[in-house]
């Protein structure tokens, strides 16, 4: 892209900082490492707000943990200031997700708490303080406790805390998905005046979000991340000025192209089965699978359907789409291609099915595409008692993921194979086994 | 670890390990090493001037204050072993592997069953003095309230929440910051309500470890307990009366001036995000903040605090070039538990091959059944009396108000004030010891049980009570169905409290005096008040050392499970 670009700050390109070939992974219990971030090169210059876009597990906000100094990289560095950096520095600030405030310190008391670790004297540190919570619109409330705020309020009070520091540099880590939609646009805007206007003690933002329409209002650089393992899967810049309009056809266009990057050549892994005990299942209710297939068929997608419209109109984010889509590829019952959804023939059969012959269509589905859920049926059709502990099969996802992705997967797999009724489980015991239907079925067969 | 819990059993594998063993083994080598120098100090100390206790009613006052001072001390070192404590053990992986099952274990010792060892000790580091008992008498109120304040310190270190550790990291607030001005300040809600729970715990221990015998020496500390026992050989039981109103005066106080307002105070470090309904202050608490001179005061020193957390107080730790891979730190480590633990099974056994043989053992294990069974009794009686009667009162909002204080005041009441009453009782119509003297284990905490259901059914939600209504739920089902589940979870825990203080308790309750006349019942506790007595050190330790194993045991099996049970199953 060339450099004309309208951005408000483009005048100044310097260099703020690189990150070079870092890499995060986390030895497992089986001696394997799970690589978290993999081989991510990034430079941030002066005067501009860069995105990090991508679903949950792609390594996004470990990035941001390590730009921010809170976590060493297994391997590569980061560059600010000309040095490496070892741990939280000057001149960086974070604002949380959650927000991070402490509850027992007033609005005053937490802005002020990043001056006072730095020992700035009282007075000066009263004064900044009450500046930033005057800028970030919060004057008057330096006495509240946090739990007295909104959600909003409390954000803010975490942007003030930022800025007080004066960093040149302002992480944000999915700074407004904690809050409901009209506070967090009204938030992002402003946000973005203050910047437009350069009233911010700043010189550059990197964000992490899975918002694609957040990312593209704000921001003017995308690094989009792609997972397993996290790595920027493509850059973009968007060419557009603020104050940006969000139903500019241009504007809609991006969004769309970005969908269709993030939904591009989705690989499903389908290995021989043994390996392919480790794919990771996200858990999504059995019932929400069925509401999309059914939304999908009925009027006005008729079986096809664009994404960033059908998310809009359920109101769902990123992160709550894709693995409804993606479980709906897993069992085949539908396709996803460059930012559209298609039913298949399977997926029109299930719809127009009766609950009964859904199920057994679902255990189907499972049984030829889940690996996972095929081999505990079949340990449990072995076994003269019909029962298997979960726990040998939770030790071996946890062989090829995190504890917590072998967690959900696991969760997935009882969930799934109950509503199919492929087999029971007993959480007291922590068993799958065969209530007497299955087995019979078992028999018949 | 996971966020979810959801395959719980699946993750939690966790059964009694080896580095519960190493705890186990390694305290009781100490404990024996310490009744060894107990043992050669005992001769020497033969005779020593015991102050005389007035029973007149006047002096009372003055003992009351007395005990009060030694509770406070204990609470002081109790505060500042926790302090020390917990952080070690959550700051050091190595260290929190040992020091952790360590707590637990002291935790379930009887502590009682040490009096004889501590005054004995203490009175050799200082001998002819009286400052030996009193400092044994206060380490005997410490080791009453440590033990689960360290716990609960050390709970809130290791579950500070992720996104304010990160925001202190960032902030780059020092260790010393990060201290004072998050992991306390976290910790401060359970921190407080576990030191109130110690102090009504130690009112207790205070009455008993003031008047002591062992062998032919006694010692008589001025306070509440000695008054007692003094009233008791003199079957004087217009003092015994008197000696309780006196606690109850001492209790009322501190409580009222003490506690609740630190209480309602702590809940402003609350971690919670939403605002809850504000709860009036306590009137004391609401006095200091319209006082102006004293609110000047609290305020002067929490700006000094302030000052001080402030500071970075980093101290530079240039770190060794050459750092300890961490595989041969962890060997050495290893090294160090080993020759550790060997050392301690050295000295148990020793300690035991000069005055037991196995026979001691097998009746100290029989006479530990004998309490077990007492034990048992005793909590299915409470709980049959104290859950409907819980129920009642938690299910009726203006009832369970007025009633938890006076619950919660009748468990930091000293049982052991109350048991010359029944002995009379007992003496006067000949009742069997061994039935009648029981109940006496359980009168202190028994309160324990009938506050948690009391605390469960009023955190019953009311939706659920209005559809058992609905359906027309009633009688036994209602009980089966809805609310014995309901309440299950807080029941566990206020049963756990109860036996633990109950096996405690025996060792006081097996015995009993009124003037000249001893009834004993037959049981662990009996076993090692006897011992006591007769100054026989090997026996306690022995005794001691039994009860602790039946504790655990059962905390481990029993306890343990049902709280894990129900935490999966039942919490809401």
């Amino acid at each position: 892209m060339p450099d004309n670009i309208p951005s408000p700050q483009v005048a100044s390109h310097g260099v703020l900082l690189e990150v070079k070939k870092a890499r995060q992974a986390w030895r497992m219990d089986s001696g394997t490492d799970l690589v978290v971030l993999d081989d991510v090169d990034i430079t941030l210059h002066e005067g501009e707000i860069v995105g990090l876009l991508g679903r949950s597990g792609s390594g996004k906000s470990t990035l941001l943990r390590i730009v921010c100094g809170l976590l060493h990289p297994t391997s590569g560095d980061v560059i600010w200031r000309d040095k490496k950096l070892a741990g939280p520095a000057d001149g960086i600030a974070m604002v949380f997700q959650s927000f991070a405030l402490f509850p027992w310190l007033t609005v005053q008391e937490n802005v002020e708490l990043g001056l006072e670790a730095l020992l700035v004297p009282k007075e000066e540190r009263t004064e900044r303080a009450e500046a930033a919570i005057a800028l970030i619109g919060l004057g008057g409330y330096e006495s509240a406790y946090p739990k007295e705020l909104s959600g909003g309020m409390r954000q803010r009070v975490g942007l003030a805390r930022a800025l007080v520091v004066h960093p040149d540099l302002l992480l944000m880590d999915e700074p407004f998905s904690a809050l409901d939609v009209l506070t967090a646009e009204t938030l992002r805007t402003d946000l973005i005046d203050l910047w437009v206007e350069r009233k911010l003690p700043i010189k550059s933002v990197l964000m992490v979000t899975h918002n694609i329409e957040e990312a593209v209002l704000m921001c003017d650089r995308i690094l989009v991340f792609a997972s397993n393992p996290g790595r920027v899967a493509s850059e973009l810049r968007v060419p557009f000025a603020h104050p940006r309009n969000r139903l500019d056809p241009a504007f809609r266009q991006m969004v769309d192209d970005i969908y269709a990057v993030m939904t591009r050549r989705t690989p499903v892994h389908r290995p021989a089965t043994g390996a392919a005990l480790g794919t990771p299942l996200h858990p999504v209710s059995t019932n929400i699978l069925s509401g999309l297939l059914e939304t999908l068929a009925g009027p006005p997608y008729d079986g096809r359907a664009d994404l960033p419209p059908l998310a809009a109109s359920l109101q769902l984010e990123l992160d709550d789409l894709f693995p409804i889509s993606e479980a709906l590829q897993l069992l085949r019952f539908a396709e996803v291609e460059e930012g559209d959804i298609r039913l298949t023939q399977a997926g029109r059969d299930y719809v127009l099915a009766d609950m009964d012959s859904r199920k057994s269509q679902f255990a189907d589905a499972l049984k030829v595409n889940v690996p996972l859920i095929a081999a505990i049926r079949q340990v449990l059709d072995e076994r003269w008692n019909h029962r298997a502990s979960a726990v040998r099969f939770l030790d071996e996802l946890e062989d090829h993921m995190s504890p917590i992705y072998a967690d959900n997967t696991l969760k997935t797999a009882i969930s799934w194979g109950r509503f199919a009724e492929l087999y029971s489980y007993d959480d007291e015991a922590d068993q799958f086994f065969l209530d007497e239907e299955e087995s019979d079925e078992d028999a018949a067969e | 670890m996971s966020g979810t819990n959801f395959p719980a059993a699946a993750r939690d594998r966790r059964l009694p390990n080896l580095f519960d063993l190493i705890a186990i083994v390694a305290l009781f080598g100490l404990f024996a090493a310490f009744g060894g120098a107990a043992r050669n100090t005992i001769a020497p100390l033969a005779a020593l001037e015991t102050s005389t206790i007035h029973l007149d009613p006047s002096y009372l006052p003055y003992y009351a204050l007395r005990t009060t001072l030694r509770m406070f001390a204990a609470l002081l070192v109790s505060l500042l072993f926790t302090f020390t404590y917990a952080p070690f053990a959550a700051k050091s992986r190595r260290a929190g592997l040992v020091m952790i099952p360590a707590l637990d274990i002291l935790q379930s010792v009887p502590i009682l069953g040490f009096l004889s060892f501590t005054v004995t000790f203490f009175m050799g580091l200082f001998p002819g003095n009286v400052i030996g008992a009193e400092l044994a008498s206060i380490f005997v109120i410490f080791t009453s309230q440590a033990w689960n304040m360290a716990f609960s310190f050390h709970q809130s270190l290791t579950t500070v929440p992720r996104d304010l550790d990160e925001a202190a990291t960032s902030f780059r607030l020092s260790a010393w910051q990060r201290f004072w001005r998050l992991e306390v300040p976290f910790a401060m809600p359970g921190l407080v309500w576990n030191t109130m729970m110690s102090m009504s715990g130690g009112w207790f221990f205070v009455t008993a470890s003031e008047a002591v015998s062992v062998g032919n020496t006694t010692w008589k500390l001025p306070g509440i307990g000695s008054y007692v026992a003094v009233a008791l050989a003199r079957r004087d039981l217009l003092a015994v009366i008197y000696a309780i109103l006196a606690m109850l005066v001492v209790i009322l106080a501190y409580d009222q001036l003490l506690f609740r307002p630190l209480v309602a105070w702590s809940a402003k470090f609350r971690f919670e995000t939403t605002a809850r309904v504000e709860e009036d202050d306590p009137w004391m608490l609401a006095l200091l903040r319209r006082t102006t001179f004293l609110a000047w005061a609290i305020d002067y020193v929490g700006s000094l605090f302030q000052w001080l957390s402030g500071r970075r107080m980093a101290i530079k730790i240039q770190t060794p070039r050459f750092a300890l891979p961490e595989r041969v730190a962890d060997i050495i480590f290893a090294g160090i538990l080993a020759a550790g633990v060997s050392w301690a099974i050295y000295r148990i056994f020793t300690f035991v091959s000069i005055s037991l043989t196995w026979h001691d053992l097998v009746i100290s294990l029989g006479l530990g059944a004998i309490t077990l069974l007492r034990v048992i009794v005793l909590i299915a009686l409470a709980s049959a009396l104290w859950v409907p009667v819980g129920v009642w009162l938690g299910l009726r909002p203006k009832w369970a108000k007025r009633v938890q204080p006076v619950v919660q005041f009748l468990a930091a009441f000293p049982a052991n004030l109350f048991f010359p009453v029944f002995v009379v009782v007992i003496v006067r119509f000949h009742l069997i010891p061994d039935i009648w003297l029981t109940p006496l284990m359980i009168l202190g905490t028994q309160w324990y049980i009938l506050f948690n259901v009391i605390a469960g059914a009023s955190a019953f939600p009311g939706d659920l009570l209005e559809v058992s209504q609905n359906f027309r739920v009633k009688g036994w089902l209602w009980w089966r169905r809805v609310i014995l589940p309901g309440i299950f979870p807080y029941f566990i825990t206020g049963a756990l409290t109860a036996s633990g203080g109950a096996w405690n308790a025996a060792i006081v309750a097996e015995v009993a005096q009124w003037g000249d006349t001893t009834l004993t019942a037959h049981g662990l506790g009996a076993y090692i008040a006897q011992a006591t007595v007769a100054g026989d050190t090997a026996r306690i330790v022995l005794g001691v050392a039994v009860m602790s194993l039946y504790v655990v045991v059962i905390n481990r099996l029993l306890w343990r499970r049902l709280a894990a049970y129900a935490s999966r199953r039942l919490v809401m």
